[in-house]
């Protein structure tokens, strides 16, 4: 409402704007006579028709605009849930030296893939095993197959069809961390979880 | 001593060639290399002075001689005046045939200021038009041993490096009956991609074909062919590459599991490589030369066997098998019975042995093991199953043998970065391969008899 009496205001300025241009363009005609009076009272009343026109038109846009945004906002809160559910689906886990077991600090993220895998039942994903340098260039090639294996058999124990799990190992051709201490070392030894099929719209589990 | 060394003689003398004892003789005495004298050019020629320069580094390489080197000038060449007795012997070789002397050989030689010098041969090579002429001198007998020809591509050509090679390599041959190594190329892994390299170190060149990341050169016993894993949508695909055109075709039957470490028998009908599923890894072996019959040679359940390598009479293959907990070195019948410990080691104390190679003689086999959590190369002697560790300093790692099998090329960061460094086990002299880092899982070829550049 205060828009539009200050759009109204507005108005009235701008008809007396107008008809201080038509002073200054006729001086030689100072005095008023009726037809100059209802034409000001006409221009008068456009104008706050105008103004009117004006906010309504505003108004309708402000509130697309705000349908919009809601719109917006929801889809962004789905993608942000379906963005977490990814990040946990791709959480890694890491391996001992030389080891193939998993870690039981590892557990919690397989059985949050578990839980994901069993509400995204379209879901299916490739585990990668990954080795550091430290170990013989062929030989890890075995080992990140363990891993990747140890994985997917922690996966299909809980209750998932081994056929949606692929497996791959990459031995230590694809480091995480390029440095030659544990610090790299530790990063790795994992194995990786992507999306292979139905992937999109992930329902974040129950 | 001596008496031991006439018995050997006089048997020598009775079976075969007298030269051929006299070889013995050379060999019988504990830590001294034959000399070699390089004698300076004379004349000229397209390219002479890199011949020389590479046949004496063969020679150098081999690590069979002590390469003696002359200042240059002619003036202790030519010694005609001073030894008219020797042209009788001279002129009696040169009639001997084509195998022995040629008649452009120089008359005689001052035998015996070279063998003051300490040379037991002294190799003299000239050109005359198209030919090249190694003529190898035997000092104590005076004479002309053996005057090799070879008619060298121009040294503008990718071949010729190799054709000098094998020239060097009949020198060799020549003056101890066993041929040198000069003609052999390695291949290797950096960044992902396969490369050849000349044993002297020249002439690095790229020979994957893709941008895929490969892994695991072999070669073939022809030396014409070599495989190769390479990595593909998830899986590890074998390859197999004609040296000469670049072309490759994928083996039959990969594709389809993660197929890695190939090893061709010596015959080459058989391909035996490594494949991971989700049983664990296992050695399965495939007919390469109809490109089928795919069949498993272990069944590891609970461990892996990978990394095969078969004996040079194609009988047996030495392999990874982690069945005592760690990786260690195995041996099975090439059909995949018997199989049994190869390598010993201690339970609990030895770390993991890995990457084994068969000796192309047979008697060796060669492996990495862990040593303090760093890989050092040993040697298995095949028939005193014993293990000898051949290096200390650094990490070294994925040894292979040339065709001499006394010589290894090997990865070690003994420099500070991991490069190709090669090792002579009969003097222990080792140098670098390649002064480049990152390479790895190097392959040494066999004797390669003719060209095999790749196309550019």
């Amino acid at each position: 409402m205060k828009s539009v009496s200050l759009l109204l205001m507005l108005g009235l300025s701008a008809a007396t704007v107008a008809s201080s241009c038509g002073k200054k363009a006729a001086p030689e005609n100072p005095t008023p006579n009726a037809d100059s009076a209802t034409a000001a009272e006409r221009a008068r009343q456009d104008s706050i028709a105008a103004a009117q026109a004006e906010a309504d038109r505003l108004a309708r846009e402000e509130a697309e605009r705000i349908a919009r945004q809601r719109e917006a906002d929801s889809l962004a809160a789905l993608s942000r849930s379906a963005e977490e559910v990814r990040n946990m689906l791709a959480t890694m886990i890491h391996f001992d030296y030389d080891r193939s077991n998993i870690r039981p600090d590892d557990m919690g993220a397989l059985d949050q893939k578990v839980a994901i895998l069993q509400a995204n039942p379209d879901l299916r994903i490739r585990v990668g095993g990954h080795c550091d340098e430290r170990g013989s260039d062929e030989y890890n090639l075995a080992l990140g197959n363990r891993r990747a294996q140890a994985a997917k058999q922690y996966l299909v124990s809980h209750g998932i069809d081994a056929s949606r799990i692929e497996t791959q190992s990459w031995g230590e051709e694809r480091p995480m961390g390029d440095g030659h201490d544990e610090s790299s070392w530790s990063q790795n030894r994992r194995a990786e979880f992507e999306v292979t099929s139905g992937g999109d719209n992930l329902r974040r589990p129950s | 001593m001596t008496p031991l060394l006439l018995a050997t003689l006089l048997v020598l003398q009775d079976t075969s060639a007298i030269d051929r004892g006299v070889r013995i003789g050379i060999i019988y005495r504990p830590g001294v290399r034959p000399g070699l004298v390089m004698l300076p050019r004379t004349g000229g020629g397209a390219g002479l002075d890199s011949v020389r320069a590479i046949i004496a580094r063969d020679l150098d390489y081999s690590d069979r001689f002590e390469v003696i080197t002359l200042p240059g000038g002619d003036s202790i060449r030519l010694a005609s005046s001073t030894a008219p007795s020797r042209s009788p012997t001279s002129r009696r070789s040169a009639s001997a045939g084509t195998s022995r002397g040629a008649p452009a050989s120089p008359q005689s030689l001052n035998y015996p200021l070279y063998g003051a010098l300490g040379a037991d041969f002294a190799l003299d090579i000239t050109r005359s038009g198209d030919t090249t002429l190694a003529a190898l001198h035997d000092i104590a007998a005076a004479d002309l041993r053996r005057s090799l020809r070879a008619t060298l591509p121009p040294p503008t050509s990718p071949d010729f490096r190799q054709a000098v090679h094998r020239l060097g390599d009949q020198v060799v041959q020549a003056a101890l009956g066993v041929p040198g190594i000069g003609a052999t190329r390695v291949l290797f892994v950096r960044e992902g991609k396969v490369y050849q390299i000349d044993h002297d170190g020249a002439d690095q060149k790229l020979v994957s074909s893709t941008d895929r990341q490969a892994m695991s050169p072999a070669w073939a016993a022809d030396g014409r062919h070599f495989a190769y894993m390479e990595f593909q949508a998830g899986k590890g695909w074998l390859y197999l590459q004609d040296m000469a055109t670049g072309k490759r075709i994928p083996v039959s039957t990969t594709g389809t599991a993660l197929d890695f470490t190939p090893a061709f028998s010596p015959d080459q009908q058989t391909m035996a490589f490594s494949r991971a599923t989700e049983e664990g890894t296992d050695l399965y072996t495939i007919n390469v030369k109809s490109n089928c019959c795919l069949r498993r040679l272990t069944v590891g359940r609970f461990s892996d066997n990978l990394s095969p390598t078969f004996s040079p009479d194609g009988q047996r293959i030495a392999f990874v098998s982690t069945r005592p907990g760690l990786p260690q070195i195995y041996v099975m019948a090439a059909d995949g019975t018997d199989q049994q410990l190869f390598a010993p080691f201690d339970y609990g104390v030895t770390g993991s042995s890995n990457a084994p190679e068969w000796s192309p003689d047979g008697q060796s086999v060669a492996f990495h093991r862990d040593v303090a959590g760093t890989l050092q190369v040993f040697v298995l002697d095949v028939r005193t199953r014993t293990v000898r560790q051949l290096t200390s300093v650094g990490r070294n790692e994925d040894p292979t043998w040339a065709p001499d099998s006394r010589h290894l090329a090997f990865v070690s960061d003994r420099s500070g970065y991991r490069q190709l460094w090669i090792i002579d086990l009969d003097t222990g002299r080792i140098r670098p391969l390649l002064q480049q880092s990152g390479a790895r899982l190097p392959a040494w070829s066999p004797r390669l008899s003719e060209a095999t550049s790749t196309t550019p």
